[in-house]
């Protein structure tokens, strides 16, 4: 039971999609909750990802995608933090992803997907929860 | 004393007190107060009282006359009805000409080219940038070759096409030009849109390249451009709905829109043109959500707002400079993954209210697209929804036929005040420009949307299926799904584009563009030269991201 506090999160938007409502009403909840958020603004690579979780050393990674390419993409940035040694990272999503592709997903190590209707108050639970078993 | 028997009452303050307010104190109301979702605090009733000093010809009018309210034409649905027009395109060139024309043997009326989100932000397919998202939200289209797979059998002079692109507008236009000469067409003779609303994609939607000053000139070479050799073409359709799916209410959807759309014509106007020459072919795009009434007045204060506008600020002389013409689509929004079949009845009376508000052509959206693209199937289901408002309902026989409802009166005007105090506040801070530099509209819409977020979780808004009324829901069947082969048969046409045009002819033509990107030459037919020589998407906007420079996000969360 070593979480720091607060609990750093990064609210990231890989792709080329702008669609930034969700990832902003995400980022704000989660500071509502005390959280530190750094949101990286939209149109991120994988690469551009990691290294932000890197150098912000977060507890929890939220990705938000809605273009669809969240099968290529995620892959490289669980890869990237692997290769960074920050497997113990966990990885939320949410946006726009089909159930089909949820298991792909969860293979990939992505904790938990989260689809269109999820309230804040659950994705708040989860970062919070996911922070707090975070092996130190 | 109650007055329901005998004489009634002489007017609504005698009504409230006499018969209103003995029922209120046994069995109040539903809720402490209703409210619009732009917040309109809405009375229990409308009556002629709230029309006092209302003058029918100056507030309303007749159809086709000043200031518009009523409909843009004298006729509207009588003549001809909207332009049922579904925003189409998947995976590849020859996928989207396949939807094309299954969508147009279903009886569907005109175009609407959705693009690739490489294609809207200026890259080939084969960029590092494009992977993963080749076919995802629409059509690649990297070069001329792409675009005559995609209008492949469709005659260009007897279909109209509305491109949503923006960054890269000037682009696909030149490439749809490109497209007709080859089929023997004009571009005199070539109707349709592209949407080329830089501003609100800085604001909200987020394909935005190059700052906002050289993407400004890029918009008004092509009102240039069009005016003189395209003349029915649709130069700009300055969207609302975008920044309405981000959040933003009706009133702040025509305050921003209108603030967009006044930054346009003063730029239009500081290049030299004049505002009669280029103001007829701007039109609109707004959002049908799920307040009927509130949206029909939305739609009805849009056109007296613009009518106002161009006449009184701009001094625009033309009747059709101060027509408001637009393009509806429904909220996506509202879709919900939770029993996607309540999508269809969203659909249905959001599709209503645009049709009540004299739309000029209309999208509705189909009920599998709160997941992934809709298939072929959902999508003539949205298709059917329109023709059977337009065929069985009889609400296209007259026009603007709720004219005159107290309610629907009261709420035109007030979105209207409240839409040009927005405007005059953005005014103040110097325009839609110097409000976008602070982040104001970006802000704005974000409270909005949080707002609503917190409503919905308080259940104070009511979303059958998500906070009210769940079932488990069995995910869809099939969803659309875009197939590897038909990525590789893009990537395949693009190289061998790049291996079988003339190298140094296409390079001169990219060279010639740089040199008028530098200077203050209209762009146009320099980009038209460069795509006729198979130069690609890519390669034009890599000419413009050195010259211009690029955007970086505008007030980063």
């Amino acid at each position: 039971m070593s979480t720091r506090h607060p609990i750093r999160v990064l609210v990231a938007k890989p792709g080329l999609d702008g669609h930034d409502r969700g990832a902003k009403i995400i980022a704000r909840a989660l500071r509502d909750a005390g959280m530190e958020v750094i949101y990286t603004g939209i149109r991120q690579t994988p690469q551009m990802i990691v290294e932000a979780a890197l150098q912000e050393d977060v507890d929890v990674i939220g990705l938000s995608i809605l273009s669809g390419a969240h099968l290529e993409l995620f892959p490289q940035i669980l890869d990237g933090l692997s290769a960074n040694e920050m497997d113990d990272v966990p990885v939320v999503a949410g946006g726009i992803i089909p159930e089909s592709d949820r298991s792909a997903l969860e293979a990939l190590g992505v904790r938990a997907v989260y689809g269109p209707g999820t309230s804040t108050a659950e994705i708040v639970g989860c970062v919070e929860r996911l922070a707090e078993e975070r092996p130190s | 004393m109650s007055k329901s028997r005998g004489h009634g009452s002489d007017n609504k303050t005698e009504w409230s007190e006499s018969t209103l307010d003995p029922v209120l104190k046994r069995f109040g109301e539903r809720k402490e107060s209703f409210e619009t979702a732009s917040g309109i605090v809405e009375d229990i009733l409308y009556t002629p009282e709230e029309r006092d000093g209302f003058d029918y010809e100056d507030s309303l009018g007749y159809p086709g006359e000043y200031p518009y309210t009523r409909g843009v034409q004298p006729t509207m649905y009588r003549g001809r009805l909207w332009t049922m027009r579904q925003y189409a395109g998947l995976a590849s060139p020859e996928e989207s000409n396949r939807r094309y024309r299954y969508l147009l043997e279903q009886g569907q009326t005109g175009l609407s080219v959705a693009f690739d989100l490489p294609t809207q932000t200026g890259y080939d397919s084969d960029h590092p940038m494009a992977q993963g998202e080749i076919g995802r939200t629409g059509v690649p289209i990297s070069s001329l070759a792409d675009m005559e797979a995609l209008f492949e059998g469709i005659p260009l002079d007897r279909v109209s096409t509305s491109m949503t692109i923006n960054a890269t507008a000037s682009i696909l236009l030149a490439l749809y030009i490109a497209v007709a000469k080859k089929q023997g067409v004009g571009a005199e003779r070539l109707n349709g849109t592209i949407q080329n609303d830089i501003l609100k994609e800085y604001i909200a939607r987020g394909t935005y390249i190059y700052p906002p000053t050289p993407s400004m000139r890029l918009v008004t070479d092509t009102f240039a451009y069009c005016s003189d050799h395209v003349p029915r073409w649709n130069t700009i359709s300055i969207s609302g709905y975008h920044m309405a799916e981000a959040g933003a209410t009706a009133a702040q959807e025509l305050a921003f829109t209108f603030s967009n759309a006044i930054a346009y014509v003063r730029a239009a106007v500081d290049a030299g043109l004049d505002v009669d020459s280029f103001a007829p072919r701007l039109s609109f795009f707004f959002v049908a959500q799920s307040h009927l009434f509130e949206e029909v007045a939305k739609f009805r204060a849009a056109r007296r707002m613009w009518a106002k506008i161009m006449r009184e600020r701009f001094g625009a002389e033309s009747p059709r400079s101060w027509t408001c013409r637009f393009h509806t689509q429904t909220a996506g929004v509202t879709l919900t993954a939770q029993q996607p079949d309540n999508n269809v009845i969203r659909t249905t009376v959001q599709a209503l209210a645009a049709i009540l508000g004299g739309t000029q052509s209309l999208h509705v959206n189909s009920k599998d697209e709160a997941l992934a693209l809709p298939t072929e199937e959902s999508v003539q289901l949205s298709l059917r929804t329109q023709q059977v408002l337009a065929y069985e309902m009889g609400v296209a026989d007259t026009v603007d036929p709720l004219a005159g409802s107290y309610y629907v009166e009261s709420l035109t005007d007030q979105l209207e005040r409240r839409a040009f105090e927005y405007i005059e506040r953005i005014g103040e801070m110097g325009g839609a420009l110097s409000a976008l530099d602070r982040g104001y509209q970006i802000q704005e819409i974000h409270e909005s949307a949080f707002r609503h977020q917190r409503q919905v979780e308080s259940e104070e808004r009511v979303v059958v299926g998500v906070n009210r009324f769940q079932s488990p829901t069995p995910p869809i069947e099939r969803l659309q799904a875009i197939e590897r082969a038909e990525t590789e048969r893009q990537l395949a046409r693009l190289a061998s584009v790049k291996r079988d045009r003339d190298d140094s002819a296409a390079r001169a033509t990219l060279a010639r563009l740089e040199d008028v990107a530098r200077g203050s030459e209209n762009t146009m037919p320099a980009i038209l030269e460069a795509v006729e020589a198979y130069a690609t998407l890519g390669e034009i906007s890599d000419v413009f991201r050195g010259v211009f420079g690029e955007q970086r996000e505008f007030s980063p969360f």
